[in-house]
């Protein structure tokens, strides 16, 4: 652990002790920098940012009321994100899932070998074009498409930078399918973001493929 | 001309661990090989490589605005986990 982490985590520790002694405010001091986070982790699921806002308010109210059993064996932020996924996933149940659930399930069977869609040669993204809407958008729309498998794992791991033991952990699944499963999200996410980026994104540029067949 | 040891479909494959550094010594050697000589495979990396920088940019998911008062008022009316409200 970094010095920096172990900071954190006493600071943290001291907070919990603080709220535990009946002090509220406290508890907003300890989840503040992680409400990003949060909300990042109940729109990917829940898709709508209403839903998201509330999935994000009913996680920290339950981590709140379930604070004397956080015993520390994982980060305060790896458990607050666990039960924001239980909270996104509850919320989608009620909602009849099916009706939220990406249909294009058919491509993004884990088994078997992916092939890319093109060779859209993808040049480095100026950090400028990063700034823009437009882009912000297509990339969020983009991992919307994801089945939900592909796009827990790629949200905790390439949205959060969490470890994959934590990404296991909050998951449920082993570390192989964390790696699988990042794998192929990243895959899938080039195949529809790249023609955007090289062709129609940067004016002036032709939109150069190539396709060996 | 570079010799590719190792096949289009084996470095898709592990394009992602390439990218984690997460390979060993001699199969990253390989891929590089191959990246040198297959513009193809190098388009994929580079676009796997973007997709990474691209959905790490911190600001792809902006909190709705009045998200972090509306939160702060709602721990505000709650009650502490140990202590009865007075």
């Amino acid at each position: 652990m970094s010095a920096i982490q172990s900071q954190s985590r006493t600071n943290e520790a001291y907070l919990i002790k603080r709220v535990s002694d009946g002090e509220r405010e406290a508890f907003y001091e300890l989840v503040r920098p992680y409400e990003r986070m949060v909300y990042a982790t109940a729109i990917s699921i829940v898709k709508n940012p209403a839903d998201a806002e509330e999935v994000a308010q009913e996680a920290v109210l339950k981590a709140f009321s379930k604070l004397a059993s956080f015993r520390g064996e994982s980060k305060f932020s790896t458990w607050l994100i666990q039960i924001t996924y239980n909270e996104a996933r509850m919320k989608l149940r009620k909602a009849h899932s099916n009706l939220y659930e990406s249909i294009d399930d058919t491509q993004q069977s884990e088994d078997g070998e992916f092939w890319p869609k093109d060779y859209a040669d993808w040049r480095p993204i100026p950090s400028e074009l990063l700034e823009e809407n437009e882009i912000r958008q297509a990339v969020q729309d983009a991992i919307s498409s994801l089945s939900t498998n592909y796009r827990e794992v790629l949200i905790l791991r390439d949205v959060h930078r969490l470890s994959i033991k934590e990404t296991t952990m909050i998951l449920g699944i082993s570390e192989g399918s964390v790696k699988t499963r990042l794998h192929r999200a990243r895959l899938l996410l080039r195949d529809s973001l790249a023609p955007g980026i090289d062709g129609s994104w940067i004016k002036g540029q032709a939109y150069r493929k190539v396709r060996p067949w | 001309m570079a010799t590719i040891e190792i096949s289009c479909v084996e470095v898709w494959r592990e394009i992602s661990n390439y990218l984690e550094g997460e390979i060993p010594a001699d199969l990253r050697e390989r891929m590089e090989k191959h990246f040198s000589a297959c513009a193809h495979c190098t388009a994929v990396l580079d676009g796997t490589r973007n997709v990474v920088a691209l959905v790490g940019d911190g600001t792809m998911f902006q909190m709705p605005e009045g998200f972090s008062k509306r939160l702060y008022e709602k721990i505000r009316n709650l009650t502490s986990p140990n202590v009865p409200r007075d």
